[in-house]
């Protein structure tokens, strides 16, 4: 059975998307269950998987038997073991967290929303899983097409939104699908170690390079990297919330390991770093993309907004962490996928209690609610924190990872860009709190003087809002032993 | 001039593709209507599948279907010759990529007449005036 882990992970999510849009016919109330027990089955294949990996190494998977090059192999190593288990823990939480709000905001179309939503997780995990470089663009766009539909669900602009969404996801998805072109022209293969094995002798051809650029060119634009981020804010905002919590932690984090992967096992570090000189540059963008990032969440006035804008100034984090080239800064953005994915859940999630129990989240809808959601309201600000990057919290961890990075490369602009980046969490974070504490509840009525009654989100959305927000601190606290048994071993000794 | 012939006429069919992806590129950009958009996405999606294509090709050469591959000969009677056949991976991958533009196309409509049906257009620039006057 646990031979067969990598593909019961994807294959028991894919199988059971169809199963769940049969079943609402029958009866619609079949389809939640058979949604938790398929991504209960691949958050045990995947946790199961990465303790494989820890004991005995990477594990290399032939489906059906066909050895690779000409057969599709899933390679699972250190790196994607531990982004396996994050997306498939995430995906988890969020659907048992969400079954209230997908019942409230998407009334009669709750079972196709439980089979895109299982649909959307097959393929964010087949792209962590697969060692397939043409594979990973078919569940790239599984991954986009699913997520297109269910964010287009949403009320006022979503199908707008999302339809901008769409032309950039469809140019980032044919731009990769381009680079992979190239990369068979010159290499006659597709599967990514063998595209490594044969590269070596390549570097110097111009149709590597355009390759390379023109993939990374494509990741970019599907994980929202300034100045490509136009369409996230917008379609993210107006997506129903159980969507936008879905999508929000997964599908940039995602993107930013296949950024990883492309630079650590397909294009080696040795190609990244030291033969092409653009890791300078990338950085400087990075860095541009956190200040963007920050600045444009200083100017928002709706919470779920202000929200989406740190997703890009997050991005920014990462790719900047990558890039810088040393062993630090790729320890922080390994690290920081897992955090931010987990930061950015709770983020949502508090969102979606919010949405489920007020009218909006513009900030003059949360006065003074603290006194009505109390216990959303404290995990927000362990969230709040986190993102901020105060300790214990995981956040304070991988920042201090990517500063440290920036430091030994030399990079003090990425430095101050991250320092920069925290303070204005701390004044987007403090901003808000200060209106759900201290400023008196208003509901239009001309109640302000009485004690607002407690109106509690259900039990169903605050156990899984604080397992994830104690998840912050627990991850915060066991980041050596993440650093030193996990993400030590998933990048290559040649990277110091 | 001459030499910029030749490198045109040599590798002709990347030089249509990429004509071909930059008129999809600048109607995504530039066209205003919802739908002439889509319309630019496919050819975009359709340039990079013709790419692909064009790499399979062979001046030459077949199908790939070994022709004495049964019968009295036996299949190893004959030396296979790469050279004789068309490489076939491209073109099979093509029919993943073509079905997932036909989703993607199929999506993109769906949500044009979702958009159509709320306010009643396909301009960009009428659409978000609407939203701004609300």
């Amino acid at each position: 059975m646990s031979q067969q882990y990598p593909a019961l992970l994807v294959i028991v999510p894919l199988i059971s998307a169809l199963v769940i849009s049969a079943a609402g016919w029958i009866n619609k109330r079949l389809c939640f269950p058979i949604a938790v027990a398929a991504l209960g089955v691949a958050a045990y294949s995947s946790i199961g998987l990465l303790l494989r990996v820890l004991d005995e190494g990477a594990i290399v998977y032939r489906l059906g038997g066909w050895d690779p090059p000409m057969g599709i192999a899933y390679y699972v190593d250190h790196l994607n073991g531990l982004v396996l288990a994050v997306v498939s823990v995430v995906a988890f939480l969020n659907l048992i967290a969400s079954k209230k709000s997908i019942e409230l905001e998407l009334g009669d179309k709750t079972a196709p929303f439980y089979a895109l939503y299982v649909l959307q997780v097959t393929g964010l995990l087949g792209i962590v899983a697969t060692g397939d470089a043409f594979n990973l663009y078919v569940l790239l766009e599984i991954t986009a097409l699913s997520g297109y539909a269910m964010l287009a669900m949403g009320k006022d602009r979503a199908q707008l939104s999302t339809l901008n969404y769409l032309y950039m996801g469809t140019i980032g998805a044919c731009f990769y699908l381009l680079g992979v072109g190239y990369l068979y022209i010159v290499t006659g293969s597709l599967n990514m170690v063998d595209i490594a094995n044969i590269l070596p002798s390549l570097y110097e051809s111009n149709a590597v390079l355009g390759a390379f650029i023109i993939c990374l060119v494509g990741v970019w634009v599907k994980m929202a990297f300034f100045p490509l981020h136009a369409w996230l804010p917008n379609a993210y905002t107006h997506g129903p919330s159980a969507a936008s919590s879905l999508i929000a932690p997964l599908v940039t984090k995602v993107m930013i390991y296949v950024m990883i992967r492309l630079i650590l096992t397909v294009f080696t570090p040795e190609f990244a770093f030291n033969i092409l000189a653009i890791s300078k540059p990338i950085v400087w963008l990075a860095c541009i993309a956190i200040f963007m990032g920050a600045i444009l969440a200083l100017a928002e006035r709706n919470l779920k907004k202000m929200l989406t804008y740190i997703i890009v100034a997050e991005v920014g984090y990462m790719v900047g962490g990558a890039w810088l080239g040393n062993r630090a800064g790729m320890t922080g953005a390994i690290l920081h996928i897992v955090n931010d994915a987990l930061m950015t859940l709770c983020a949502f999630l508090v969102v979606s209690n919010i949405a489920y129990k007020l009218k909006g989240y513009a900030f003059d809808d949360l006065k003074g609610l603290v006194r009505k959601m109390p216990f959303t309201m404290g995990a927000f600000v362990v969230a709040a924190l986190s993102i901020i990057g105060v300790p214990p919290t995981c956040g304070f961890f991988s920042k201090w990872y990517l500063i440290s990075g920036a430091i030994q490369a030399g990079q003090y602009a990425f430095m101050v860009a991250l320092l920069f980046s925290s303070l204005v969490n701390v004044v987007l974070f403090f901003r808000v709190i200060e209106i759900c504490y201290y400023e008196p509840f208003s509901d239009g009525h001309g109640h302000d003087q009485h004690a607002e009654p407690m109106a509690e989100a259900p039990l169903t959305m605050l156990v899984p809002l604080f397992i994830v927000a104690a998840g912050l601190v627990l991850v915060g606290i066991y980041t050596g032993d993440i650093v030193n048994k996990i993400i030590e071993f998933a990048i290559p000794q040649g990277i110091v | 001039m001459g030499d910029l012939i030749q490198i045109v006429v040599a590798k002709y069919n990347y030089w249509i593709y990429i004509t071909l992806m930059m008129i999809g590129l600048y109607a995504m950009i530039v066209k205003n209507n919802l739908v002439k958009k889509i319309v630019g996405m496919n050819i975009f999606q359709t340039a990079i599948i013709l790419f692909y294509v064009s790499t399979g090709a062979k001046r030459g050469a077949t199908i790939p279907i070994l022709e004495h591959g049964h019968g009295d000969h036996g299949a190893g009677a004959h030396m296979v010759h790469a050279v004789d056949y068309i490489n076939p991976l491209p073109h099979v991958l093509m029919l993943t990529a073509i079905v997932v533009s036909v989703a993607t196309l199929g999506v993109a409509l769906a949500l044009a007449i979702r958009v159509y049906s709320r306010y009643n257009t396909l301009e960009e620039d009428e659409i978000l005036a609407q939203i701004r006057e609300k």
